[in-house]
């Protein structure tokens, strides 16, 4: 493991950041997550069309870039860092994730593009009221009807469920889990969004009675290629959470700088310059944890799941601590609903809780290594 | 300054020529560094006659390599003599005289002379630069008084390296000189300091009227803080590593400790809870390592960060944790110190895989995050040096030494 960032990936850096400035500053960001959409279509066409970001994973047979864990880890970044509010997790990411593990050729051949287009926001459904992010866990059911299948059930947490074009639903047949391909629009389909904590990232239940879809995998039990998809999945979240954390430890520090108390910068008092040097060792592990999870992921490494869950349990527990020390930092201010702190706040809990929560992913690290 | 050019061939030829008359396996230590010495292969980068070749630093490596190819004992500068190589030799050959260099620099690396270093005292610990040791002219002589603490070695060394205070007057950095102490000279007292594991690693030396002919002062007369400060071994990124193989170091120990040695009797609830906390503390440690690791990748691609600086904090704060975890693993036999606390010299290691080598770390680590500076200053250096923060106003940074309140 030698952390071998190009100059390439440091170009693709400032490229992203470039963008999301000018297009995801904090008064997009706050316009955006009062709608229920959630999100900007100029923006997201502009993301594909100049940026080809929601490519960034799509192998290049389907119209997208071909790249790897590694530079989508970068993008997922900066878009922590600008807490931008897009479908890209759900879309560029998951289901592209699930699409490329357990997709059938049909499926990849008719989704993948628009996806790498910005033509089409998809999302993937696992998790079930139960909160667990596993396929063991899936009650809903698939019964195949004719060519066609049917799938009854409740789908909780589903990312940007409420607006997907494509819904990838994960579901139990008498063969295992299989990955269905529902449309947004589709009938016996109820989509409610859910009123969230952290307003840039929207979640939605789906209801499922007798909806009609059709089969996306190959037949058969995807329940290995599914897990494997989640766990892509929660490496570019984890870098998504490294991108916050140093987001929240700029604003603190510059605030430390300016911010006038006692006739002195409160960064000088150790009681502030100290939680900002613990919040900085923070940041600089957890940029370890995830860049780590993203070259095994991108190598296709064994211990991938293992580096994958010491990731999300750091990261996590990381993003959060040094998110709730940022509004302390900022006093008073920092409570306020001006100040963006408390938006990098919920955004670190939700995604905490998102694909898993530290303790789980703790279990799962202790499991593997037998402790 | 520029280094000489030689090609790594040739400096492997040189190195098999020094075995070819003397080889470490046949003769002694002193008198093997002693040839290794006068062929310019004890330290690569000193200038010729003086244990080097001028070379660039990095190929002393080449040589450690030859001489370990070809031999069964090598030995390490770290148990020759850490201080005197690591600090000794280049502030002789930075600051002092051609005689010094002629007659100290060679028996510090055959290791014939042990070196301390006298700088912390009982009233300057991270405030070293506030030390209270004086030292008066007296005709050729300095005579000093006072006490130095933490001192490695100081009970075998031949010399130490002294910094004290000349002057009272000025600032407190303004006012020290650096002087080479004979360590056998009339009124040096050096006493065993015994720590919190009943041994002494460390001791206290005690100066009543000693006195020190000028000459071997080093630099000039109110320079001793910047002499002591040029020539500091890199302690803090030295004491920083959490190198070595995934799942080693302390977190391998302890969870040798839980496989191994668990109490029996613990209820599954109270078990997951240690399963929990020792699973933390595996992916911290983890973290330490591969934060290293990227520290290492970024500066060799000329791209420093921040993750360089975190390692030494973050290291001793996890250690301690991790012993102390050890400590709830083990139960109520943790009531139980087999070592026991005979005040002595540290004498054995303990087994590694030995719940006498986990008890006793529980009490060593604590010194993790005081010596080498302390988690406070390392905390201090991150806000300061890397996020840019304002320091502390300094109350003692204008007025004279004697006028600063200590105690």
């Amino acid at each position: 493991m030698d952390f071998a960032f190009t100059e390439e990936h440091e170009e693709l850096r400032q490229t992203v950041r470039r963008f999301l400035a000018d297009k995801s500053d904090e008064a997009a960001v706050r316009a955006l997550m009062t709608t229920d959409r959630g999100y900007s279509d100029e923006v997201w066409t502009q993301m594909a069309e100049q940026m080809a970001l929601q490519g960034m994973i799509v192998p290049e047979q389907y119209g997208g870039n071909g790249f790897g864990q590694v530079e989508v880890a970068i993008v997922m970044e900066e878009m922590g860092r600008s807490l931008l509010c897009a479908p890209y997790l759900s879309t560029a990411v998951f289901a592209v994730n699930a699409l490329v593990e357990a997709g059938s050729e049909d499926a990849r051949a008719d989704i993948l593009p628009k996806i790498a287009a910005g033509q089409s926001v998809a999302t993937v459904a696992i998790t079930e009221a139960n909160g667990v992010w596993d396929v063991d866990a899936i009650e809903t059911k698939a019964e195949q009807d004719g060519d066609a299948w049917r799938l009854t059930g409740t789908k909780a947490f589903v990312l940007d469920g409420h607006v997907a074009d494509v819904i990838l639903v994960a579901a139990r047949t008498s063969d295992g889990v299989g990955l269905f391909r529902v449309e947004g629009g589709a009938d016996n389909l109820t989509r409610t969004l859910s009123p969230t904590l952290d307003l840039t990232r929207k979640l939605a239940t789906l209801e499922l009675k007798g909806t009609h879809a059709t089969r996306a995998d190959g037949g058969g039990d995807q329940s290995a290629a599914l897990r494997k998809a989640v766990d892509l999945t929660v490496v570019a979240i984890t870098a998504e959470q490294v991108g916050g954390a140093q987001m929240c430890l700029d604003m603190s520090t510059d605030f430390a700088k300016t911010r006038l108390q006692f006739g002195r910068p409160i960064g000088s008092f150790q009681a502030i310059k100290h939680r900002c040097a613990d919040m900085l060792v923070e940041v600089e592990f957890a940029r370890s944890a995830a860049y780590h999870a993203a070259f095994r992921a991108a190598e296709d490494d064994p211990e991938t799941a293992l580096a994958v869950s010491m990731a999300k349990s750091y990261c996590s527990e990381a993003y959060f601590h040094v998110a709730a020390e940022t509004i302390q930092v900022h006093g008073g201010m920092g409570f306020t609903w001006e100040h963006p702190a408390h938006l990098y706040f919920k955004r670190a809990k939700s995604t905490s809780a998102l694909f898993g929560d530290p303790v789980e992913h703790r279990e799962r690290v202790a499991d593997q290594l037998a402790i | 300054m520029a280094h000489v050019e030689m090609t790594e061939e040739e400096l492997r030829q040189r190195v098999r020529a020094l075995l070819e008359e003397a080889h470490p396996d046949k003769v002694d230590q002193f008198t093997f560094r002693g040839k290794q010495f006068d062929h310019g292969l004890a330290m690569v980068h000193f200038p010729e006659g003086l244990g080097g070749l001028g070379l660039n630093p990095k190929m002393q490596a080449i040589v450690n390599d030859e001489i370990r190819k070809h031999a069964k004992t090598f030995y390490e500068d770290l148990n020759v003599n850490p201080i005197g190589i690591g600090m000794g030799a280049p502030v002789v050959l930075t600051h002092g005289t051609e005689e010094m260099k002629n007659t100290l620099i060679k028996r510090i690396f055959t290791g014939e002379d042990i070196w301390c270093q006298l700088f912390s005292e009982p009233g300057a610990g991270s405030d070293v630069a506030g030390l209270s040791s004086r030292a008066v002219r007296d005709g050729d002589d300095w005579v000093v008084n006072g006490q130095k603490v933490w001192t490695t070695l100081a009970h075998i060394s031949k010399w130490g390296m002294l910094v004290s205070r000349t002057n009272p007057d000025v600032p407190k950095h303004k006012g020290m000189s650096y002087f080479l102490l004979d360590m056998e000279a009339p009124g040096v007292d050096v006493q065993p300091l015994y720590q919190i594991t009943g041994e002494a690693e460390f001791n206290e030396v005690f100066l009543n009227d000693v006195r020190i002919p000028n000459e071997r002062m080093l630099g000039e007369e109110g320079d001793g803080w910047k002499v002591a400060i040029t020539t500091l071994m890199n302690e803090r990124s030295a004491l920083g590593g959490g190198s070595g193989r995934k799942g080693g170091g302390p977190v391998g120990i302890l969870m040798n400790l839980w496989k191994n040695h668990q109490a029996a009797g613990r209820s599954a609830a109270a078990k997951a809870v240690l399963r929990d906390e020792i699973t933390q503390l595996y992916i911290k440690s983890e973290l330490l390592r591969l934060t290293s690791q990227r520290a290492r990748a970024a500066a060799k691609q000329g791209n420093p960060g921040p993750e360089g600086s975190v390692g030494k904090l973050a290291q001793s704060e996890l250690y301690k944790k991790v012993w102390e975890c050890g400590q709830e693993v083990i139960g109520a036999d943790s009531l139980v110190f087999e070592a026991g606390y005979e005040l002595r010299r540290p004498a054995m290691e303990e087994k590694q895989d030995s719940l006498a080598y986990a008890k006793y770390q529980f009490l060593r680590s604590r010194a993790n995050s005081i010596e080498g500076g302390t988690s406070e200053i390392m905390r201090n250096i991150l806000g300061e040096r890397v996020l840019g923060l304002p320091g502390e106003p300094r109350v003692d940074k204008d007025i004279a030494w004697k006028d600063v309140p200590r105690g």
